[in-house]
């Protein structure tokens, strides 16, 4: 089958070019600009509103984005959970249920960060809001999708998830998506821009998940001089 | 036995005038940059009064510090992974409500405004958006009871006053307050630092100072709420949390920090402790009742040979021990139990002190009220503030701890007043240091170092030895262009 070359660059070239951008760039930022690596918190300004928004928008496209990765990675396993149409019916439910929650959780923040006089707007930057607009166009097309081109959990096996292994596999192979309608091709490309903007905004809090809080001891000691006991110059206590 | 120094802090509250000196010299130094307008790293509260922000004290609502649950000690703020749990959105977190919108002047209109019948104003705009705002809250908007009705009858420590007992304290005639002056504590059991999930919160090993890793801290918020004393602020500029940091810079160059400095009172004392690390856990999983002894004994004594020796085994320089044998802390803490920590309850063993104000005297005292005046203080003396009001404050509603702290602070004020006006019988005099278990000598030492010591005596500083291990470990080039330590880009965030 012949690939136009259009289609080459938008599933072949861009994702290879913004996954060295999103990894070289994350790296770059981590070790040059530590001190921006974070997201910046609104909440001390806007309190209520960040309540339904933040919470909503983190579980509803954590759980999500999880799904999408674990059937991605297990494309086997994945095949049997969906393999009765009673589990697919209960899954792909429960997936639009997810992704509607995130949209009006996105909704709610991007509302907050419009409002000319709110708090929180003194905080956003041109990038946050076109992080937001990508998300909130990534999300919209995912949830399309899954509306009028049904039961995409089982489709997206046969077409996005062999691209994946062709492109980490190193051996490019975009057939199984150059044909699908162009919606659905939005909703990959969209996704791919949101990867590359991963270094250039508040994306990155995302490797910074404190996930080491769970075994690090509860108190923290620094010593400048070295000390007898412990024999390094830096010791946790 | 695992010694350790801390720098520590004892404010004397009968000497505070509430002048507020000390919070502005704080914030000329260190939080007049944007983000931190509303950030008071120290600040005075009036007391009966809600504090800052409002109603930090509750800690129903913020779940500050730790608690006992079947005897082991837990952080109030909840567990581990039920922080993770919380971390896109920290239920506890105080708002800029709590605290204030920070606001200016434009103060140009007074000279541009066209010519007409009015005066010209100058408009209030907010500090974050800088638009015109209204002005609903400010730094100390209940200073001096104003407002009293709302803010110090809000006060959480006024729980543990009866009916009786909350009618007296706010009869218009007995109405009485004072000053609380605070700064970070610098914990040794800082729940800050437990609380923050990137572990970017830490305590110096050499002086106990607790600081934040501006480049660690992710500005998750959970330090925040998990400190119980709301000594920890959000900069809403550059999404990380800062904090007192007892102006460690100064300290390093031999001077104290600038609230202590600057303080017209003298309430202020500076001074370093040593303490045995390994205990830590055990004094703050005392019962609420033991937890100001839990802390005095916590200290150890820097006479004892033996603490010496193994103080100088943990690597404690001489300096650093003969600072510790003239701290004015240590005097008033554990030799004279005169200063105590602010709400030990919350576990934290905070390491600033404050020896109670003993207020001015009251004449006429009516006989609704405690029966101070006859049998408790042998005098005509009288205190207005309920015992139980200072002890929620102090002794983690313990009276007994907090009414020897007057017996000796009446004592001393009689065994004065009988040497220098002398019109104190003999006998009230024997009887009142008997009560309060001290002595003649002792009393006169207090009144010294109360009274009459220098800035000397009141600020001892040890030289902190970091001109070598700085030098050893870091390259100076490094900073050469920059004043100082520190950033060496403007703390901006960009993106």
């Amino acid at each position: 089958m012949l690939i136009p070359n259009i289609d080459i660059f938008w599933f072949v070239a861009l994702p290879y070019l913004d996954l060295a951008l999103a990894i070289g760039g994350g790296i770059y930022r981590y070790y040059r600009h530590r001190f921006t690596y974070s997201s910046l918190s609104s909440q001390l300004l806007e309190n209520r509103k960040l309540f339904w928004g933040s919470v909503s928008w983190h579980y509803g496209i954590t759980l999500i984005l999880l799904a999408h990765l674990l059937a991605a990675l297990f494309p086997g396993a994945a095949a049997w959970a969906l393999g009765g149409p009673i589990r697919l019916m209960v899954l792909e439910f429960t997936g639009m249920a997810l992704a509607l929650y995130a949209l009006v959780g996105l909704l709610i923040l991007i509302g907050r960060r419009w409002r000319t006089f709110s708090l929180p707007r003194a905080t956003t930057s041109y990038m946050d809001g076109f992080l937001l607009f990508f998300l909130l166009l990534q999300v919209v097309t995912g949830l399309g999708l899954s509306l009028f081109n049904r039961w995409g959990s089982l489709w997206y096996l046969k077409t996005a998830v062999p691209w994946f292994w062709s492109l980490a596999r190193l051996h490019p192979d975009a057939s199984t998506v150059a044909f699908l309608p162009g919606f659905v091709q939005v909703h990959f490309v969209v996704g791919f821009i949101v990867i590359l903007l991963f270094p250039f905004s508040r994306l990155v809090h995302l490797v910074k998940f404190p996930l080491p809080y769970l075994w690090r001891p509860y108190q923290v000691v620094m010593w400048h001089r070295p000390r007898p006991a412990a024999g390094t110059n830096r010791s946790r206590a | 036995m695992n010694v350790r120094a801390q720098m520590s802090m004892v404010f004397h509250l009968d000497k505070c005038i509430g002048c507020h000196t000390c919070s502005l010299a704080c914030k000329n130094i260190w939080t007049d940059r944007p983000g931190t307008e509303y950030m008071w790293w120290n600040n005075v509260e009036t007391k009966p009064g809600t504090g800052y922000p409002t109603r930090y004290e509750d800690q129903e609502q913020y779940r500050g510090g730790w608690e006992l649950k079947q005897g082991t000690l837990k952080l109030r703020l909840g567990s581990r992974p039920s922080e993770l749990v919380n971390i896109s959105f920290n239920p506890r977190l105080p708002t800029l409500d709590d605290y204030y919108e920070p606001w200016t002047y434009r103060y140009g209109d007074l000279i541009n405004a066209p010519q007409g019948d009015d005066q010209p104003v100058a408009r209030p705009v907010s500090m974050i958006t800088g638009r015109d705002m209204e002005i609903e809250a400010g730094p100390n908007w209940d200073d001096d009871l104003s407002g009293s009705e709302i803010y110090a009858a809000n006060d959480p420590n006024l729980q543990k006053l009866s009916e009786e007992e909350r009618r007296d304290f706010f009869g218009l005639q007995q109405l009485v307050f004072f000053y609380l002056p605070r700064i970070c504590n610098h914990c040794l059991n800082p729940s800050c630092v437990a609380a923050c999930p990137s572990g970017a919160i830490y305590k110096r090993g050499e002086d106990g100072i607790v600081l934040v890793s501006q480049e660690k801290c992710q500005g998750w918020r959970m330090c925040v709420s998990g400190c119980p004393y709301k000594k920890v602020y959000f900069n809403w500029s550059t999404g990380k949390a800062e904090k007192c940091i007892l102006c460690y810079p100064r300290l390093e160059s031999g001077q104290a920090p600038a609230c202590f400095h600057t303080c017209p009172g003298r309430i202020r004392y500076l001074g370093m402790v040593l303490y045995d690390a390994d205990r830590i856990h055990a004094a703050a999983s005392r019962p609420d009742a033991e937890l100001v002894e839990a802390q005095r004994e916590l200290l150890l004594d820097p006479h004892d040979p033996e603490v010496l020796r193994e103080a100088r085994a943990a690597g404690i320089d001489d300096k650093v021990l003969e600072a510790c044998q003239h701290s004015p802390v240590y005097q008033y803490v554990k030799v004279w139990k005169l200063a105590l920590p602010l709400h030990p309850e919350w576990r934290t063993l905070p390491m600033l002190f404050y020896v109670p104000p003993l207020l001015p005297v009251l004449a006429t005292m009516s006989n609704n009220s405690y029966e101070l005046s006859s049998d408790f203080f042998p005098s005509l003396e009288s205190i207005r503030i309920p015992m139980s009001f200072l002890a929620s404050m102090f002794t983690a509603g313990d009276e007994e701890t907090i009414v020897k702290v007057y017996r000796k602070l009446m004592a001393g004020r009689l065994c004065l007043r009988a040497e220098t006006v002398g019109d104190v019988p003999p006998e009230q005099v024997a009887r009142a240091l008997a009560d309060a278990e001290t002595t003649h000598e002792e009393l006169q030492a207090i009144y010294r170092l109360t009274a009459l010591a220098t800035a000397e005596e009141r600020y001892v500083i040890p030289t902190f030895l970091r001109e070598e291990a700085i030098e050893a470990t870091g390259d100076p080039q490094l900073f050469q262009e920059a004043a100082g330590a520190g950033f060496l880009r403007w703390p901006e965030r960009g993106l």
